[in-house]
């Protein structure tokens, strides 16, 4: 409820403050009240950011347009659905949050434009946002310059450690190693098809992999990268069969993603049989919409969290994604990712007691959350998150089934000791 | 040159054209935008030398090319290697496994700097490179196409093909190139922090200048027997060629120009934005910055300007407000330039304007006859 | 690389890979025959093309949806209905374009590319809009799926001999309306000389109007079949274009042998060089071989020698 009172000029929400302007409603008092009020937005907020009594502007930036959007619908949908849950329980420190989003366009340097125009001249408190890697490095510096705080979503390949950013989604090492030390152990898999799209985040997780793998003493048969968009994948599948590897572990993106199963699937290679086992760290249950569940049946991911993950947290949330936006609609593992960014940030401004970029990035390591969708996760001192992973297996309705979980939380682990 | 010389050279309409432009880039903007909207406008200039260099290609010499992007691009690397290798020094990479070297070769394994990076230490080879390696690859490229006669459509479709190489090439090459992040993180110049917004402000202002040296040089080729002999080209080729000239030459030569052109505007939007990355190299880009040229009139030096100032603004104020009606507009736009004024600004501008400014300019002198001498556009 | 396999086994994957060139080489046909007829007989660079083959996609997508609705008893039957459905919807879209923007356009052939790419632009966002920025997926037929194991290791895509069979009636049936229709007969002169076609009686603008619509029908077929072996999103079609007119042009732009033969050097070299080399690699070079021979040779390789 915001009622607006005789000669105020701004609504204000909280009871107290109402009761206080009511009783200070004289002309003469005017200065007064404002001062008084004045005084506490100044002390949560020291450096100018866009923060009135009654709320505070953060910035949401995803492609909306562009060979992006596919992915990065979901994202924007998580973070308005956390927003608006936010708002519902009162907001951040008794303010609303309001948010300003910009189209990235699926375009590196648009993103690094808006991201300067959310920070200079919106001032907004944090910005939630980017999905690939390109982005994110093209908006980095931006954040550094001007002190933003950006909530990251995305898996990503690592080699990156930033006090502007927290990381909301899986490392490298996080995602990967879990899955292969359980196909290796699960399903006695020896030899190893390394595949990818061909850019920074396929190569180097599959460097990543293809250490792991030969530390374990296994082989590696074979490691190809297509270019992004690429629709065929015939030669590539008589390759895989030629050298009868137990595992494809496949990091193909975008397109490239649904020719590439089809095709499989076309080729005779029925995944169910798990002969050869995929094994893939890029299909969430968004992709599998495109791909279609009858040609992903049969293969594993490993991700840290997956809609049909059970527990109360995801329940709600699944409900109230659903609720909000549609009831056919799926959730991968970067729009829960996502989804954890405004709550994240909720909790490092309520304990640091202020909107100031430099009290949450102090504020923010050791910060948990016990509602997140996934479960408990818990921010590291590199700004990443402790969080665990699972192992999924895709069913024909294009859910996947959780057949493994990792018993502790894994510890991200940006720049890896030995796997460089 | 003389009086007369430099009046036919820059006849007295232009010349009013070119003092707008200049007042409205150097005075206008400046003193109405804050540093963040001049960062932009400065970006969007950077795109204003590839449309002019298309201006030349295009509009006088019929060639169409759909990969100029691949030379904004080279320009843009050229600079951003410069660039990545002083931000790279081995203070700043002490964490790396080998320091000295970019980052991202670090997380490719490399142990040294790949030998064509070497000579991007210094920066003199890097001015240098950023002109003349685009203009050698484009003189490449002209004299196996216009030496064999391909022109028109085959040749917008070849040199949109060589786009797609150089962005799967520089994707897949991320250890030498930086893959598709591009080389990112750029710091100073000399000990110059460029990402401060006082030397915002003076690149700026260097951006404009060296876009009026590149509009001086494009009016004077324009201006020349060679601007003539290009019209001349595109209206009846075989014409030209029996009349006794060698048709490829003059077209190599301005594809080179061109070329630079665009070499040079990547190199300022490496500096203006701190950042090069392979989706310049594109065919997105590539045919957009042929739209901003169509938009403002494929016939004029300065519609060039004014066109890629209108596309981009209308660009960022509408992806601003109605991100999702953007393509819509910008389609729409594409195909009102071609079908309704296809001389675009510059087009509009002549049928409706410039006859009255004409009037004025006579009135306020002596009267003389009405030049035909098409002014340049005013958005 | 072969050390390590017995002689039954490389025959076989030979006999697959050069299974996967054929199937490569129908995918290119079907993809260049529609910009073939459009952009090599009418001089038209559409850049559009892409986007009347996702609009193709789409209207399988539809159709599948629509079946397993309200028919499922016919659902086996439903992706030839959606052809011939995809066929006529982008057959009405490609007439009403030229009716629209194209024909005002032919003595300008670089402005329709300005054009067509507004175009490709406005229908991706349609497709956003009105589908979602999400890929669809498409449900195939059972039969469609899965591979044929003609012996113990050859196994061939059922998808794949589908397209290869649709290819090859296809082009056909091209030929035929080409070189032995009245119709046909007519597209030839206006190409060859449209003034002297006019002035013989042929409706030119008729003629340009079912040339144009005619292309990007068999756009809309291709799409449709695309659904089996790629993705169906707003942007997929930008996927296909320079593949599509590098076979278009390196064949010779006004010939339709050309095209077909272009259509198989290309594919075979690119599955050849996938197989060897690395994907990324092999499409670098792919495309650079065809730029270098289109340096040495122009007007492709099957030039029609007109005057102009």
């Amino acid at each position: 409820m915001l009622t607006k009172f005789p000669g105020s000029k701004k609504p204000h929400s909280s009871l107290r403050r109402r009761i206080l302007q009511g009783m200070l409603a004289l002309p003469a008092a005017m200065l007064l009240s404002h001062s008084a009020l004045a005084a506490s937005t100044a002390e949560v907020n020291t450096t100018g950011l866009a923060v009135t009594d009654s709320t505070v502007k953060v910035g949401i930036l995803h492609s909306v347009t562009g060979t992006m959007a596919i992915s990065e619908t979901g994202s924007v949908q998580a973070e308005k659905l956390a927003i608006d849950q936010i708002n519902a329980m009162g907001g951040v420190l008794g303010r609303k949050i309001e948010f300003i989003q910009e189209d990235g366009a699926s375009d590196w340097p648009t993103f690094a434009e808006k991201s300067k125009k959310l920070l200079v001249n919106d001032k907004v408190a944090a910005v939630f946002g980017c999905w690939t890697s390109a982005s994110r490095k093209a908006v980095l510096p931006v954040f550094e310059q001007y002190n933003g705080m950006l909530y990251y979503p995305t898996f990503y390949e690592g080699l990156e450690e930033s006090p502007n950013v927290i990381y909301t989604g899986q490392e490298a090492t996080q995602q990967i190693l879990a899955g292969i030390d359980w196909v290796v152990k699960e399903k006695g898999a020896k030899s190893f098809y390394l595949l990818g799209s061909d850019y920074i985040w396929p190569r180097t997780s599959n460097k990543i992999a293809r250490k792991h793998i030969e530390k374990l003493g296994l082989k590696v048969v074979g490691e190809e990268y297509y270019p992004l968009g690429h629709t065929q994948f015939n030669s590539v599948i008589n390759k895989i069969k030629l050298k009868k590897p137990d595992v494809i572990y496949a990091i193909v993106v975008g397109g490239s993603n649904v020719a590439f199963y089809k095709q499989l699937k076309a080729a005779g290679i029925d995944m169910t049989k798990e002969k050869p086992l995929v094994l893939t760290i890029s299909v969430t249950e968004d992709e599998i919409l495109g791909i279609g569940g009858e040609n992903m049946v049969g293969a594993y991911a490993s991700m840290k969290y997956f809609q049909s993950l059970d527990n109360d947290n995801n329940k709600k949330f699944v409900e109230a994604f659903k609720a909000k936006w549609g009831k056919d609609i799926v959730i991968g593992d970067v729009t829960q990712a996502a989804y954890l960014g405004p709550w994240l940030w909720k909790a490092a401004v309520e304990k640091a007691g202020s909107f100031d970029i430099d009290k949450i990035k102090a504020a923010s390591p050791g910060i948990e959350l016990t509602t997140a969708p996934e479960g408990y996760v818990k921010i590291h001192p590199n700004h990443h998150l402790w969080s665990k992973t699972r192992i999924g297996h895709a069913q024909l309705d294009g859910q996947y089934k959780v057949v493994y979980e990792t018993k502790e939380l894994m510890e991200p682990d940006p720049f890896p000791e030995g796997y460089q | 040159m003389s009086y007369h010389g430099f009046k036919s050279y820059l006849p007295q309409q232009d010349l009013l054209g070119f003092a707008l432009l200049a007042i409205l880039l150097l005075v206008i903007f400046p003193l109405s935008m804050d540093i963040f909207r001049l960062n932009l406008v400065g970006k969007y200039l950077t795109y204003a030398f590839v449309a002019l260099g298309l201006v030349l290609c295009w509009g006088y010499g019929g060639i169409l090319s759909l990969g100029q992007g691949v030379f904004f691009g080279l320009g843009g690397y050229c600079m951003a290697m410069f660039l990545k290798l002083e931000a790279s020094n081995p203070e700043a990479t002490k964490i790396q496994s080998t320091p000295g070297i970019p980052d991202f070769m670090d997380w490719n394994q490399l142990t040294e700097l790949p030998f064509f990076w070497q000579p991007f230490h210094s920066l003199t080879f890097t001015l240098i490179a950023v002109i003349v390696v685009p203009s050698i690859f484009a003189y490449f490229i002209g004299v196996a196409m216009f030496k064999r006669r391909v022109g028109g459509v085959y040749f917008a479709i070849i040199t949109q093909a060589l786009a797609a190489i150089l962005t799967i090439l520089i994707i897949g090459q991320q250890g030498y190139t930086g893959g598709v992040n591009g080389i990112t993180d750029l710091r100073t110049l000399k000990g110059w922090d460029i990402r401060s917004d006082e030397a915002k402000y003076i690149l700026y202002f260097v951006n404009v200048a060296i876009l009026f040296l590149c509009l001086f040089a494009a009016q004077y080729v324009r201006k020349s027997k060679l601007g003539r002999l290009l019209v001349a080209m595109r209206e009846r080729e075989d014409r030209v060629r029996f009349s006794g000239y060698d048709v490829s030459n003059f077209k190599i030569f301005v594809f080179c120009l061109g070329a630079a052109f665009s070499a040079i505007g990547g190199a300022m939007f490496t500096l203006q934005v701190g950042f090069m990355s392979p989706s310049f190299v594109g065919i997105v880009p590539s045919i957009e910055m042929v739209i901003f040229c169509a938009v403002g009139g494929r016939l004029s030096l300065l519609g060039a300007v004014y066109g890629t100032l209108l596309v981009n603004w209308a660009k960022t104020s509408f992806s601003e407000s109605f991100p999702e009606l953007w393509l819509l507009a910008m389609g729409g736009l594409f195909i009102a330039v071609v079908l309704a004024f296809p001389n675009g600004l510059a087009g509009l501008y002549q049928t409706w304007v410039a006859p009255r400014v004409d009037k004025w300019l006579a009135n306020l002198k002596t009267p003389r006859p009405l030049t035909t001498n098409p002014l340049e556009s005013r958005s | 690389m072969f050390a390590d396999y017995s002689m039954a086994e490389l025959t076989s994957i030979f006999a697959m890979q050069a299974f996967a060139g054929l199937i490569l080489f129908s995918v290119f046909v079907l993809m260049a025959l529609g910009l073939a007829i459009i952009f090599g007989q009418m001089g038209v660079i559409n850049m559009a093309h892409g986007e009347f083959m996702i609009l193709g996609a789409y209207i399988t997508y539809l159709t599948s949806h629509i079946f397993s609705e309200y028919a499922q008893n016919l659902f086996d039957i439903y992706f030839f209905v959606a052809m011939i459905l995809a066929f006529i919807v982008t057959f009405a879209l490609g007439a009403l374009v030229e009716w629209g923007l194209i024909r005002h356009l032919y003595k300008r052939p670089l402005d329709t590319l300005l054009a067509t790419w507004g175009l490709s632009l406005i229908l991706q966002q349609i497709y956003r809009s009105v589908f979602g920025a999400r890929e669809v997926g498409v449900t195939l037929p059972d039969w469609l799926m899965g591979s044929v194991a003609l012996s113990e290791s050859i196994e061939i895509p059922i998808n794949g001999l589908f397209v290869m069979g649709l290819t090859l009636i296809i082009a056909v049936g091209v030929a035929l309306m080409m070189y032995r229709s009245r119709w046909g007969c007519q597209v030839r002169a206006v190409v060859q000389n449209r003034t002297m076609a006019g002035a013989v009686g042929i409706n030119t603008e008729k003629v340009d109007r079912m040339t144009f619509a005619l292309g990007c029908g068999i756009a809309g077929i291709a799409g449709s079949a695309f659904t089996m072996i790629g993705s169906t999103g707003p942007t997929s079609g930008q996927l296909y274009i320079v593949d599509t007119f590098l076979v278009v042009v390196f064949g010779g732009a006004s010939s339709l042998l050309g095209t077909i033969a272009s259509a198989f050097t290309i594919s075979q070299a690119q599955s050849t060089m996938e197989f060897f080399l690395s994907g990324s690699m092999a499409k670098v070079l792919t495309l650079l071989v065809v730029v270098g021979i289109l340096m040495l040779r122009p007007q492709g390789l099957f030039a029609l020698k007109i005057r102009r």
